[in-house]
C-alpha cells in the first residue's frame, strides 16, 4: 500500500513538466514489476488522479488494472473508465508509452465487443488515433482496431475521417494490411468504389513474402469492387474461381447468365461475406450497358433501352436512367411523352474558374508527392541497410569501375 | 488441246480489241447464271481439273442435276489418267446412278496398277544404277586428285555433271510418277530431292515450280510461300510467264493464310502473258476474281483507283498494272462491274451482283472458305463509305440503299460504331444518323485530369510499398545482427 501511496503522490507531483515527466516515467517503469504482485489499488484511488493532467500516470495504473480479467457486470464501468480516460488524456504524455496505450486500447476494444455495444467504443478510439499519430502520414497500431470498430458499429462516417488521411510511413505490415482491408471495407460501405479500390489495390500488391489471409480477402473484394467502379475485369488467379467467372461472365454483358453464375456460386460468396457485394455488381451491369448504349445513340426509345438491356419493361428502364442521371454518370433528358431519352454530351466545358481551381489543386497535389518522393529516394541513399545490399550485388555485376556508387566498406 | 486453243485465240482477239465486247459463243464462266460445269471444267487441266470438279459434287447442294454432271466429267478425266485411288473413290460417289458405262471398272485398276508397279521398279533401277555411278565416279576423282593430271580431272568432272543431271532427272521422274498416282507427299519428297542435284538456276525454278504444285494439291501453303521465295531469289533469269505463275501461286497462298491485301497485290501484279499457261492450278478467270474481291475487301479508296483500272479512268492510266489488270478483268465482267459500282458509290447494284455471284463462288476450291468473310469485309467497307462525307444520314433511305430494313441497318451500324469504324450516333428516335466529332480541347482536359489522378494513386502506392519493404529489411536485419 505504501508503494501505491507513495506512487500516487509522484504522480501527482511530476506530472507539470517534460522534465518531470521523463522522471516519472522512470519510476513508473520501476513501479511496474512491483505493483504487478501487489495488486489491490481499486479503481478508488483512481479517482485521486486526474486524467487530462496525470495522463502518465493514470495510463500506467489503469493498465495494470485492467489486465486481468474482469467480472460480466464490471466490465461496463470498467469500459466507461476507460473510455473516459481515452478521451481525456494528454497527447504529449500518451507518447511517451505509446505502446502501452496502444495495449491499452485494444483491450478497450475488445471488452466492447464483449459488451456488444461497439458504438461505445467508436468516438474514443477516434480521438486516440489522432493521439497517438506522431504525424498525419504515419500508420499506428491502433488505425486497423478503429476502424474495425467502426465496421462492427456500422459507423461509416467516423471511419472514413481517419481514412482520409494519406499514409505514407508504415511501420509494421500486418497493421498495414488489415488497415486497407477494413478500410476498403468501410468505403464500400459508404459506396465510395474508387477509394475502396485503392485502399484494396494497395493490399493486393504489398510485398509480402508469403501469401496472406488478408490478401486473398482483400483480393476477391478488389475484383468485385472494380467490377462495380470501372466495369474492368481483373486477371484473377486459380483459386478464387467464383470470382473469374463472375468477372467473364460480366465482360459478356448478359445479365441473365450472371445472374446465374451468381446462383451457382451463392454458397462461396455467402462465406466470404461477399454476396452483398456481388449483388450490386450485378446491379451495376444495367448501368454499365446503359452507358455503352449513350457512345452510340443521340435518342433512344425506352422499350428499346429495357430490350437492349434485357430489364423487364420500359418503367424499369425508366428508373435506372433517372438514377444514373442523378448520380451523374450519364448526361440525358427523358421525354416522358414519347418515352425518349436523349444522351447528351458532357456539358463540361473546362471553362469555368472551379475548374482551373480542381486542376490548380491536382497540381499542387502532385508537386507535393514529387517532393516526398525526392525525399524518399534520398533517405534511401543514405540507410546503411540499403547500401549494404547493393555493395554486395554490386560484386556480381561487375560493370566496370568507372565510378564507385558504392563506398568500398559497404561491400561485403 | 483443240479447245484450249480455241479459247486462247478468243483471248488474243480480245486483247487487241482493247475492250470489253463479248464474242457471241463465249459466256462468262462466272456469272450470276447456274455454273455451266463444262465450260467451267474446260478452263483447268490435270490434277485440279479432276479436284475442282469433285469438290462441286459434294458442294452443289441437292442439286442432283448438278451434281452428276460433275462426277461424270470427273470420272471420264480420271480415266485418262493413272489414279485408281481416285477412280475407286469417284465410283462410290456414282453409286451407279449414271449407268452402265460409269461403273468400277476393276480391269482397268488393275492393269494401270501393273503398270505402275513395272514403271516403279524400273525407275529406282535407273536411280540406283546412277547412284552407283556417282559413287564409282567419285572414288575415281579422288584417285586422279592423288595424281594431280588435269585433263582427267577434267574429264571427270563432266561425267560427275551428267551423272548429277541424270540423278536429277531420276527423281523427277519418280515424281511425276508419284504425282499421277496421286501419292503426293511421296511426289514431294522426291521432287524436294532434287534439289541436291540441281546445277543451273533453271534446274532450280523447275524444281521450285513443281514443288508448288504439289504442296498446293496438297493444301499446304506455307510450303507454297517458301518454294515461291526461293524461285524469286534470281529475278534475272525469270522468264515472265514462270514470274506470272509465280505470282499466282504466292497470292493463293496468302489468300488461304486470309491476307487479303497481299493476296489481292499479287494477283494484280500478275502479268497477261499468262494466259491459260498455269491450267494445272489456276486460270486467269480466277486471277482477275480473287484479285478483284481481295482488293476490294481490303484497300482503301485510293489504292483501289490505282490498282483497279476502271472504264473511265484507263484512258488515264499509264501505269503498266492497270493494262495488265484489264484484261483480266474482261474475263468476268460481273466482278469489273461491281468493283465499278462500289467505286461509284451504287452500293445497291454492287451488292446485288455480289449476291447472285455468291452460289457459283461458293463451289471454287480455293474461294469457298472466304466468301463470306470477304463479303462481310466488302459490305462493312460499303456502310462505312456510304456515311463518311454526311453529317446526317437518313437511314431509310441508306436502308434501300443497301436493301435491309432500318433496324437491322441500325444492328450493323451499331456494330460499327462500336469497332470504331464509324464517327457518328444514331438518333433512334428520328431514325437519322448524325456524325460526330471528337472534341479535342475537352478531352485533352479529361485525360489530363485522369492522368494526374493515376500519378497520385500510383505514387502513393509506391511510397507505401517502398516503406513496407524498407520495414522488412529492417526487421530481417534485426533478426541477424
Amino acid at each position: 500500500m505504501n508503494s501505491a501511496e507513495s506512487l500516487i503522490k509522484s504522480i501527482q507531483g511530476l506530472s507539470a513538466s517534460p522534465g518531470d515527466l521523463s522522471a516519472l516515467h522512470g519510476i513508473l517503469k520501476k513501479a511496474e514489476d512491483s505493483l504487478r504482485n501487489n495488486w489491490d489499488v481499486q479503481l478508488a484511488t483512481l479517482e485521486e488522479l486526474d486524467p487530462s493532467i496525470h495522463s502518465l500516470g493514470y495510463l500506467y495504473l489503469l493498465e495494470g488494472l485492467t489486465r486481468g480479467s474482469v467480472s460480466k457486470g464490471k466490465t461496463s464501468g470498467v469500459v466507461l473508465l476507460m473510455a473516459r480516460f481515452i478521451n481525456r488524456c494528454d497527447a504529449g504524455q500518451i507518447r511517451l508509452a505509446s505502446e502501452k496505450f496502444v495495449t491499452l486500447c485494444k483491450r478497450f476494444k475488445d471488452r466492447v465487443l464483449e459488451l456488444e455495444d461497439p458504438l461505445r467504443g467508436v468516438a474514443p478510439l477516434v480521438s486516440a488515433v489522432r493521439k497517438v499519430q506522431v504525424a498525419a502520414k504515419c500508420l499506428t497500431a491502433l488505425h486497423p482496431d478503429c476502424l474495425q470498430l467502426c465496421l462492427e458499429a456500422k459507423c461509416y462516417k467516423a471511419g472514413f475521417s481517419i481514412l482520409s488521411d494519406d499514409i505514407l510511413e508504415v511501420d509494421q505490415p500486418r497493421d498495414f494490411y488489415l488497415y486497407c482491408y477494413y478500410g476498403g471495407m468501410i468505403c464500400i460501405g459508404l459506396k465510395r468504389f474508387q477509394k475502396a479500390s485503392e485502399l484494396l489495390y494497395n493490399v493486393v500488391t504489398a510485398p509480402m513474402y508469403q501469401l496472406n489471409a488478408i490478401a486473398l480477402e482483400a483480393y476477391k473484394k478488389y475484383i468485385l469492387v472494380n467490377l462495380i467502379h470501372s466495369g474492368q475485369v481483373i486477371l484473377c488467379l486459380y483459386f478464387t474461381k467464383p470470382y473469374y467467372e463472375v468477372g467473364n461472365r460480366y465482360n459478356d454483358g448478359k445479365n441473365y447468365e450472371l445472374e446465374a453464375v451468381v446462383v451457382a456460386h451463392s454458397s462461396d460468396f455467402e462465406k466470404d461475406n461477399n454476396l452483398g457485394l456481388v449483388k450490386q455488381a450485378v446491379a451495376s451491369l444495367y448501368k454499365r450497358n446503359i452507358l455503352r448504349l449513350t457512345q452510340k445513340y443521340l435518342t433512344l426509345s425506352l422499350q428499346d433501352i429495357a430490350n437492349m438491356v434485357q430489364l423487364a419493361n420500359a418503367k424499369e428502364a425508366e428508373t435506372h436512367v433517372l438514377q444514373m442521371i442523378q448520380d451523374g454518370q450519364i448526361h440525358a433528358l427523358i421525354n416522358q411523352k414519347d418515352g425518349m431519352v436523349r444522351f447528351l454530351e458532357d456539358p463540361e466545358q473546362y471553362k469555368t474558374s472551379e475548374m482551373i481551381e480542381v486542376m490548380d489543386s491536382v497540381i499542387q497535389r502532385t508537386i507535393g508527392l514529387s517532393k516526398n518522393l525526392i525525399a524518399m529516394d534520398e533517405s534511401l541513399s543514405c540507410d546503411p541497410l540499403y547500401l549494404g545490399k547493393v555493395g554486395r550485388e554490386r560484386q556480381k555485376f561487375d560493370f566496370g569501375d568507372d565510378f564507385d556508387t558504392v563506398p568500398q566498406k559497404f561491400s561485403m | 488441246m483443240e479447245r484450249d486453243e480455241e479459247s486462247s485465240g478468243l483471248m488474243m482477239e480480245m486483247c487487241t480489241n482493247g475492250g470489253g465486247e463479248e464474242t457471241s459463243n463465249r459466256r462468262p464462266i462466272i456469272s450470276g447464271e447456274p455454273l455451266d460445269i463444262e465450260a467451267y471444267a474446260s478452263l483447268y487441266k490435270g490434277r485440279t481439273k479432276i479436284m475442282r470438279l469433285l469438290f462441286i459434287a459434294s458442294h452443289c447442294g441437292g442439286n442432283q442435276t448438278m451434281q452428276l454432271e460433275a462426277l461424270r466429267m470427273a470420272y471420264d478425266e480420271i480415266k485418262k489418267g493413272e489414279n485408281t485411288q481416285l477412280f475407286r473413290d469417284v465410283v462410290n460417289r456414282i453409286n451407279g446412278r449414271l449407268g452402265d458405262k460409269y461403273k468400277m471398272d476393276s480391269a482397268w485398276c488393275e492393269s494401270v496398277d501393273r503398270r505402275a508397279e513395272q514403271k516403279k521398279g524400273r525407275l529406282e533401277n535407273e536411280l540406283s544404277s546412277y547412284r552407283v555411278m556417282k559413287y564409282v565416279v567419285l572414288f575415281m576423282c579422288c584417285l586422279v586428285c592423288l595424281h594431280r593430271s588435269f585433263l582427267v580431272n577434267h574429264y571427270l568432272d563432266n561425267e560427275t555433271n551428267l551423272i548429277k543431271e541424270s540423278i536429277r532427272m531420276g527423281h523427277n521422274d519418280f515424281g511425276d510418277f508419284y504425282y499421277a498416282c496421286g501419292l503426293l507427299s511421296d511426289a514431294f519428297k522426291n521432287y524436294v530431292r532434287t534439289r541436291d542435284y540441281c546445277t543451273t538456276a533453271k534446274h532450280i525454278i523447275h524444281m521450285c515450280m513443281n514443288a508448288i504444285l504439289v504442296s498446293i494439291e496438297m493444301g499446304q501453303f506455307t510450303h507454297v510461300s517458301s518454294y515461291v521465295n526461293k524461285a524469286e531469289q534470281n529475278p534475272e533469269t525469270l522468264d515472265p510467264i514462270v514470274a506470272a505463275k509465280l505470282r499466282c501461286a504466292s497470292g493463293l497462298a496468302h489468300l488461304e493464310l486470309k491476307k487479303y491485301k497481299l493476296a489481292a497485290r499479287k494477283f494484280l501484279d500478275v502479268s497477261p502473258e499468262l494466259g491459260n499457261s498455269y491450267n494445272e492450278v489456276i486460270a486467269p478467270q480466277d486471277v482477275a476474281t480473287y484479285g478483284g474481291l481481295c482488293a476490294l475487301a481490303s484497300f482503301d479508296r485510293s489504292e483501289l483507283k490505282a490498282f483497279i483500272p476502271l472504264r473511265f479512268f484507263s484512258l488515264v492510266a499509264k501505269v503498266i498494272d492497270n493494262i495488265n489488270f484489264r484484261d483480266f478483268l474482261e474475263l468476268v465482267p460481273e466482278v469489273r462491274e461491281l468493283i465499278n459500282d462500289f467505286y461509284s458509290s451504287r452500293y445497291a447494284s454492287c451488292l446485288e451482283y455480289l449476291g447472285s455471284l455468291r452460289a457459283n463462288l461458293l463451289l471454287d476450291i480455293h474461294l469457298h472458305d472466304h466468301v463470306d468473310t470477304l463479303y462481310d469485309q466488302i459490305r462493312k467497307k460499303a456502310l462505312i463509305q456510304y456515311t463518311l462525307p454526311f453529317v446526317s444520314v437518313d437511314l431509310s433511305r441508306m436502308a434501300d440503299a443497301f436493301k435491309t430494313s432500318v433496324s437491322g441497318l441500325e444492328k450493323e451500324l451499331e456494330a460499327l460504331i462500336t469497332d470504331n469504324q464509324i464517327q457518328a450516333r444514331i438518333d433512334s428516335h428520328n431514325k437519322i444518323l448524325y456524325a460526330r466529332h471528337a472534341d479535342q480541347r475537352n478531352a485533352t482536359f479529361q485525360k489530363v485530369l485522369q492522368m494526374g489522378n493515376e500519378f497520385d494513386r500510383d505514387v502513393r502506392s509506391m511510397m507505401l510499398r517502398a516503406n513496407l519493404l524498407k520495414h522488412e529489411y529492417h526487421a530481417r536485419a534485426g533478426r541477424n545482427h
